[in-house]
């Protein structure tokens, strides 16, 4: 699929719920179905230091695409990790690089992504769009 | 004026509206207060009638406007008990009260080898420019460690004394654990060894009665904004003897005697610290601020809320898993928790979409947060506008978040 459609598949899931603590609880739902990092990339190397949650997160090139792997340790960032990585993971340098995510603003969760939220997250999309680049660079 | 909830509420407009479909509670307090209609108005009544700029002006605006303002320190210095007016010094705010002394006591008094003592409990404010003087000066900064209840270790404190300690840098009421230092007991043992010592009473103005002259404290220092007052205004209280050693801070206008080519003298107290166009409109807030808070009386406003600090504490220990720090005999209105292992960020989140706002994360204090090993902390601070039932609100949105993480 593209990204165009992960992102609008994620949005009319979150469409079913009214009251944003449901919609929090998808998200939480979300996090548990992020696949594991590797525990040997859980370290300072691929550390996205927000001031109150950390994001850990990993690429690897193979065939033209990238994989993310990511962890989180709060869980609600953990459950929005998992949607970036869902819709992000497994498409070319150039998908990646031109993705807008604006499914994000949509479901109604774009202050997660502000800089000032300070949880990580925003700097997560641009480390993520940076291996993209770095990738097509090398390739 | 007798202390009436709904009298109270009435003062404060914001907290009326509704959020997330759910009315607001607002438990944010202790990184600001709202402010009352008296405070509001006195800063549009400012800008409506009176605005001029201040002291050398001979016309009528002027004069009228300077009067106020020199009225407002008059108050200012009555609410904390000051000997002088001008020991009443206008800042920006407590963090630009505290770099004042730390940057010109520092550039006078303290040199390589000398010793500067705070505590684990400080938040940045009261840190970090004692660490940057200290650095520039090569010489120690030393940090008091607290007990397991969030007190003060007071033996631990005087352990750190030399005869190279300059002064004791120390906060009134901490931003997180809500403990009340014994400040009076503090500063009479470091006069005794004739060390100066600074209080940080950011978090102290709003809930207790502050008395500099009994607690005799070398400085005070506070902001405007977390008493009810505006943003951007606060106070540094000094002893005359230490204002007229340190030397001025900023330069500019205002501050000045003389000037010319070769040099310049400095005005008198307090102006020598009040470098260019003060905030006047935020002097007219903070003195509302100040007569909202004589008028209901500061030892009224402690016996109520110490009232929904007790209920706090029932209703969120009976939670299973609750945890918190800070739980000192002597303690202002805040509780700061975590419930089990959930994550303050996945806590505060979800007691958000609740309609109630309070802080999450390291509150400015990371050295007492990695004392504790923990992320951060949910900190509920309440203030003289909160009720009972919003505590009861808080409780439940906390068991949710606890059925939600499970």
């Amino acid at each position: 699929m593209t990204i165009q459609e992960l992102e609008s598949q994620i949005v009319d899931e979150f469409a079913a719920f009214d009251d944003w603590l449901d919609k929090y609880d998808l998200i939480l739902d979300m996090g548990k179905s992020l696949p594991p990092i590797d525990p040997k990339y859980k370290t300072d190397q691929f550390i996205i230091s927000g001031c109150q949650s950390k994001v850990w997160l990993h690429a690897e090139y193979r065939d033209g695409k990238v994989y993310f792997t990511a962890d989180s340790d709060a869980i609600i960032t953990k459950g929005i990790v998992s949607m970036l990585v869902s819709v992000l993971s497994g498409q070319t340098p150039d998908a990646i690089q031109s993705a807008d995510l604006s499914f994000i603003d949509r479901i109604g969760l774009k202050e997660h992504l502000s800089p000032t939220r300070s949880n990580g997250l925003a700097s997560m999309v641009k480390q993520m769009k940076l291996y993209a680049m770095v990738f097509k660079m090398k390739s | 004026m007798p202390f009436s909830i709904t009298d109270i509420r009435a003062d404060f407009p914001i907290l009326s509206q509704t959020i997330y479909k759910r009315p607001l509670i607002y438990f944010d307090n202790a990184a600001t207060t709202q402010k009352p209609m008296q405070v509001i108005n006195a800063i549009s009544d400012y800008y409506l009638h009176d605005n001029c700029n201040i002291h050398r002006g001979v016309h009528y605006l002027s004069v009228k406007a300077t009067e106020a303002f020199e009225e407002a320190r008059k108050e200012v210095r009555e609410f904390i008990n000051a000997p002088s007016t001008h020991e009443v010094v206008f800042t920006k705010g407590a963090s630009e009260s505290l770099n004042l002394v730390a940057a010109s006591f520092g550039k006078k008094f303290i040199k390589e080898g000398d010793e500067v003592i705070t505590t684990i409990m400080e938040h940045h404010s009261n840190f970090v420019p004692w660490q940057i003087i200290c650095g520039e000066k090569g010489a120690m900064l030393k940090v008091a460690n607290i007990l397991p209840d969030g007190q003060l270790d007071l033996e631990h404190l005087y352990s750190l004394i030399t005869e190279h300690t300059k002064i004791i840098a120390i906060t009134h009421v901490s931003n997180v654990l809500g403990t009340i230092n014994p400040i009076k007991e503090i500063i009479a043992f470091a006069h005794s060894k004739g060390i100066p010592v600074l209080v940080d009473g950011a978090q102290g103005v709003s809930h207790i009665k502050v008395d500099v002259t009994d607690l005799d404290c070398d400085f005070y220092c506070f902001s405007g904004h977390k008493m009810y007052g505006p943003m951007g205004m606060g106070v540094l209280y000094g002893k005359e003897k230490w204002l007229e050693e340190l030397p001025p801070y900023q330069s500019g206008g205002e501050m000045v005697k003389d000037v010319t080519i070769e040099k310049t003298t400095y005005n008198e107290l307090p102006f020598k610290f009040e470098a260019g166009t003060p905030n006047v409109e935020g002097v007219m807030g903070l003195r509302a601020a100040v007569q909202y808070l004589k008028a209901l009386g500061m030892d009224e406003i402690r016996a109520y809320e110490d009232s929904l600090l007790k209920h706090a504490f029932e209703r969120l220990s009976a939670i299973k898993d609750i945890r918190f720090f800070g739980t000192a005999p002597d303690k202002a209105s805040m509780v700061s928790f975590l419930i089990g292992d959930i994550h303050p960020f996945d806590a505060g989140t979800i007691i958000d979409k609740m309609g109630i706002a309070v802080r999450t994360g390291h509150h400015c204090a990371q050295p007492l947060i990695d004392h504790f090993g923990i992320p951060g902390t949910v900190r509920a601070s309440f203030a003289l506008y909160n009720t009972i039932e919003e505590i009861d609100k808080l409780a439940d949105a906390v068991s949710r978040v606890k059925t939600m993480f499970r």
